[in-house]
């Protein structure tokens, strides 16, 4: 073993080995920012080049295209409120925050470094356990992975906010959504309103966007100002790494989640983010701040999901079962270069294994060596005024919404569950309680159902099952103790919301989607129906909950929440309307169905820029111009595709407006 | 000289060559082309593996040396992608198709979201696979003529859905009289094999390729039997031994060993429609309706020239297994078997598949 860890460190250090590693590194910093894109599209990129490579030095290259994802996604997480990839989610709860405080360049600090941290934790955990590894994860079968599971649920409980019915009913609905498509048990569909979109269920990165960034945009939209408070960006960085010195065992407890979670296959390193901020939130005392701009809120989901890379690769390496969508095409290029994932990793081919391994954690070094130093600048993105980054982020969220199947189902989606979320923050329904029912919900229900055949109940007994099962209790019981509840947040608020009706019209809304999930299970058969029907029993009783003390015009119970009498922007004497600037995105979801993405988009541009931010024709003619040339550039680089419109059916057009 | 001159002067050159031979039969040519090869499947499965192996040294063959790009379209099990092509392919060479079984399956079971029509498409390329069935050793069965042995046992089977291609060990099972529950939700052969390996299932299959890199190591071990492999197609199509496993009794041969006699029946009929669309020809090139003959052959041509290059040789075999890569004839034959089925067949398939794992039609 320390033979082939010695020969792969001196093969690594070779520089032409160096230099494909730094190539990848730099594309998977590109295409990192880049929200929605992810690994897939850049290791896709890369895949053509493998030919006539040595292989050490394709799997360098794409190895550290694959590890500093995690950390350059964090740019558009912590700078926009746009979750970068579906491993960045929670780093949005605080990261966006401090951006608006003012110290963007803080919480990138603090992540790069975070981040740098896990990837090596990640690194370190693999060179040891590769070669114990294969027996462990073999002790994960669907029962624990069940409870794993309903473990993240739990989570649940720390992240309601005041209201814990509006908790649970954010989350129940989040599993309803989640059993959109196919039933795992028998392929059936549900809720798919015969519509073959939603036959698939609708993607993570869809419903994250829609759900976070659409609101956000929004509610900056109306305030009327840049992202930062200040227009002076304090030194920063220096202080974020000072951060991550000062909770470092927050940042080593969740590398080692992360580490975890990604090398049990089956799991998704979707979730590792949220079950690294639920810890962190369960285990601290003074919790008031989180979801106001908490670096520790930074640090956890930012170490977990560099983390997460290292081990994932276990599986990969070791059973040839990718974690997740960017390990699958890692796994496809190992195969283009004849590399057989399996057992044989660890025994024919252990110094290749240890080349995959240095190189991950050198790219990390490197990937979030060249994050920090370009996080200053890039932070300064903060302080432009907001209408003119507005339609920039709104092409961006519907380019990348459309990666997602490359369907245009995927826009209608992204517009509907935006609407979802902005009346979720209006009423002061916890999103991020929404986005893990959403996220776990196949988890859960494959696995239950798996567990159920193969061990029947008695799954509950095994002894993996009771030690996560204690686990969780465990870890719910300190999130009980130390949540700051009810009784002393109310009388905070000097202007309780006095009238009730659209927050009680909303969560009736929410009680009768339940009852149509309740209405649509009955027509299934009963494997198909049983979990859908459980969780949409909560979403009801839940929601009647949140509506009982509002029907009763109970003003001081914690279930009422108005931003609309109580948010930032009434600080703006002309802030639009809620809905006004989702009539926007609506004209351009519209547009792009008519005439296509790239004409859609560039009209909206020139109107936005013209009508919004008041802008000189010229001026918005040139951003428009530059913004959609990039776009298109990209696009034919990564041979994506364009929303498609009615005139593109008709007509053949040559690209980019085919 | 302006660009716009220089066009007008390609065009006229272009027409006059156009002009100078009006249909005669000619190989096209692809020179500053991009080609698009739709792959209904998401980046990095078996599928767009396989088309990016191919993609460059396509490019390479094709006349005139077009861009080929691999375009992952994933969706409603394949079916999208497929019905994309369908739609919107036109027949000038530029667009391809890749299937898979996960294609052929919904086709031939009369799926909703179908549609696509494979025998308006010009097959070019047929690359065919296999599968090998293995139990766990505490069944206690050594070989084919003990399956019958396995009566009354409990077998749990990992599975992806019932109209995956576990229909067809699905379907082998249950024509020996064995009763298998199988358990879905799998995402995929890799699950259900490390469900085997934690002893949660005891009968399982791989293709090939991922069987002999990942089962051989636990047949040494004494952790899994090899039984069977679904077998090959001949010329004929008849079923033969699979060229990779030629110790291995196939499907056919298995049934006889252990009942005594062959395989016969509407159910039988159909077992053989499934494995030849979901493994012995498995993956299939096509390009759209009305393409013409020269495209095709063309395109033939081409495929024919990417198995002499030195890049196929060297890695074919570790990616591809040791099939013929089959153009022209024998890929006609193939695709002929795997996409049609028997109308007694079919419907004896439907009912079996709406009664024993509850699926809607």
């Amino acid at each position: 073993m320390t033979e082939a860890i010695l020969s792969a460190l001196l093969t690594v250090l070779t520089p032409i080995h160096f230099a494909y590693m730094l190539g990848g590194v730099s594309l998977g910093i590109v295409i990192g920012i880049l929200p929605g894109l992810g690994g897939i599209a850049g290791l896709s990129l890369l895949l053509p080049f493998l030919y006539g490579m040595d292989t050490a030095s394709a799997l360098a290259m794409l190895i550290g295209l694959v590890a500093v994802i995690p950390t350059s996604d964090t740019f558009t997480s912590v700078l926009m409120g746009i979750p970068g990839s579906s491993a960045s989610q929670a780093t949005v709860l605080d990261g966006f925050p401090l951006a608006k405080q003012g110290q963007a360049a803080r919480a990138l600090g603090a992540a790069f470094t975070a981040s740098l941290f896990g990837g090596l934790f990640g690194a370190l955990i693999l060179t040891v356990f590769v070669v114990i590894a294969r027996p462990v994860i073999l002790l994960f079968g669907s029962a624990e992975l069940f409870m794993l599971g309903m473990l993240g649920l739990s989570m649940v409980g720390v992240l309601a906010g005041n209201s814990l019915a509006k908790g649970l009913a954010s989350a129940a609905l989040g599993l309803t959504l989640g059993c959109i498509g196919a039933a795992p048990a028998t392929g059936e569909y549900r809720m798919s309103l015969d519509i073959d979109y939603l036959t698939d269920g609708i993607p993570l990165v869809v419903v994250g966007l829609a759900i976070f960034a659409v609101p956000e945009i929004i509610d900056l939209l109306r305030q009327g100002r840049a992202i930062s408070e200040k227009a002076v960006l304090g030194r920063g960085w220096m202080q974020g790494i000072k951060d991550t010195w000062i909770h470092r065992w927050i940042v080593v407890r969740c590398a080692g989640i992360g580490t975890i979670v990604g090398f049990l296959p089956g799991l998704g390193g979707s979730v590792v983010d949220w079950i690294a901020y639920g810890h962190i939130v369960q285990t601290t005392k003074d919790r008031e701040n989180f979801g106001k701009g908490d670096i520790r809120g930074v640090l956890a989901p930012e170490s977990a999901n560099n983390a997460k890379e290292g081990g994932a690769l276990i599986p990969t390496l070791l059973f040839g079962i990718p974690g997740s969508g960017g390990m699958a095409v890692f796994l496809g290029g190992m195969v283009l270069l004849g590399i057989e994932a399996g057992p044989g990793m660890v025994e024919e081919n252990l110094d290749l294994t240890y080349v995959i391994i240095w190189s991950l954690a050198l790219a990390n070094v490197f990937g979030a060596g060249i994050c920090l130093f370009i996080a200053k600048p890039i932070a300064r993105l903060t302080v432009i005024p907001y209408a003119l980054l507005a339609p920039f982020m709104i092409m961006v969220i519907c380019f990348a919404a459309f990666q997602a199947t490359r369907d245009f189902g995927d826009l209608f989606a992204l517009l509907a569950i935006g609407l979802l979320g902005v009346y979720m923050r209006r009423f002061g329904w916890p999103r991020p309680a929404f986005l893990i029912g959403f996220v776990l919900a196949p988890t859960v229900e494959t696995y239950l159902y798996q567990a159920v055949q193969f061990y029947e109940w008695s799954f509950l007994l095994r002894p993996g099952v009771i030690v996560i099962a204690l686990f969780t209790a465990v870890s719910v019981y300190f999130g009980a103790k130390h949540q700051p509840h009810a009784k002393g947040t109310l009388d905070l608020r000097l202007i309780a919301p006095r009238v009730l009706w659209p927050q009680a019209a909303f969560a009736g809304l929410m009680a009768l989607t339940g009852i149509y999930a309740l209405w649509d299970a009955s027509r299934q058969s009963f494997l198909g129906a049983v979990f859908p029907a459980g969780v949409a029993v909560v979403t009801v009783a839940a929601a009647l909950l949140v509506l009982w003390p509002l029907v009763a015009g109970h003003v001081h119970n914690p279930a009422n929440h108005d931003n609309e009498v109580t948010g930032d922007h009434l600080n703006q004497p002309d802030a639009k309307g809620l809905l006004h600037y989702l009539w926007w995105l609506v004209g351009l979801v519209a547009g792009c169905y008519v005439v296509g993405f790239v004409i859609a988009i560039s009209a909206f541009f020139v109107l936005f820029l013209r009508a919004v931010a008041g802008t000189t024709w010229f001026k918005a003619a040139m951003l428009t111009a530059a913004a959609v040339g990039f776009m298109v550039a990209l696009a034919h680089t990564m041979t994506l595709d364009f929303p498609a419109g009615m005139l593109q059916d008709r007509f053949d057009l040559p690209w980019p407006i085919r | 000289m302006t660009s716009g001159r220089v066009f007008a002067i390609v065009l006229a050159a272009v027409s006059t060559v156009a002009l100078a031979l009006p249909g005669t039969v000619r190989a096209a040519d692809f020179s500053g082309k991009t080609i698009e090869w739709i792959i209904p499947f998401k980046e990095g499965g078996g599928s767009d593996t396989w088309a990016r192996f191919y993609a460059p040294l396509l490019s390479q063959a094709l006349p005139g040396k077009p861009t080929v790009v691999v375009r992952n379209v994933p969706g409603g099990g394949s079916t999208k992608g497929a019905n994309l092509f369908q739609s919107r392919a036109k027949p000038d060479g530029l667009t391809i198709l890749g299937t898979s079984g996960s294609t052929q399956f919904p086709y031939l079971l009369d799926d909703k979201k179908v549609k696509y029509e494979y025998k308006d498409w010009r097959v070019v390329l047929a690359s065919p696979t296999g599968g090998v069935f293995y139990v766990n050793p505490d069944l206690g069965i050594k070989s084919a003529k003990d399956l019958l042995k396995l009566k009354g046992k409990p077998l749990v089977y990992g599975s992806q859905g019932a109209t995956s291609l576990d229909l067809v060990p699905l379907l082998a099972l249950d024509l020996l009289g064995l009763d298998v529950k199988a358990v879905h939700g799998m995402k995929g052969r890799g699950e259900g094999r490390l469900a085997f390996e934690r002893g949660e299932t005891n009968v399982d299959y791989q293709t090939s390729s991922a069987y002999l890199k990942a089962v051989v190591p636990m047949v040494k071990a004494g952790k899994a039997v090899p039984i069977m492999s679904w077998g090959a197609l001949d010329d004929d199509g008849k079923i033969v031994r699979d060229p990779t496993f030629p110790d291995l009794p196939s499907f056919r041969e298995a049934f006889e060993m252990a009942t005594g006699k062959a395989p016969s029946g509407d159910g039988y009929n159909a077992w053989k429609a499934f494995f030849a669309s979901g493994f012995a020809a498995q993956k299939m090139v096509y390009l759209p309706k009305g393409t013409s003959d020269d495209i095709l052959k063309t395109y033939q041509d081409a495929f024919r020239a990417t198995f002499k290059t030195q890049a196929f040789k060297e890695k074919a075999d570790k990616l591809l297994g040791k099939y013929e890569q089959a153009v022209g004839k024998g890929a006609e034959s193939l695709n002929r078997e795997a996409i049609t089925v028997d109308p007694k067949a079919k419907a004896w398939v439907q009912d079996w598949l709406a009664t024993k794992h509850n699926v809607k039609f």
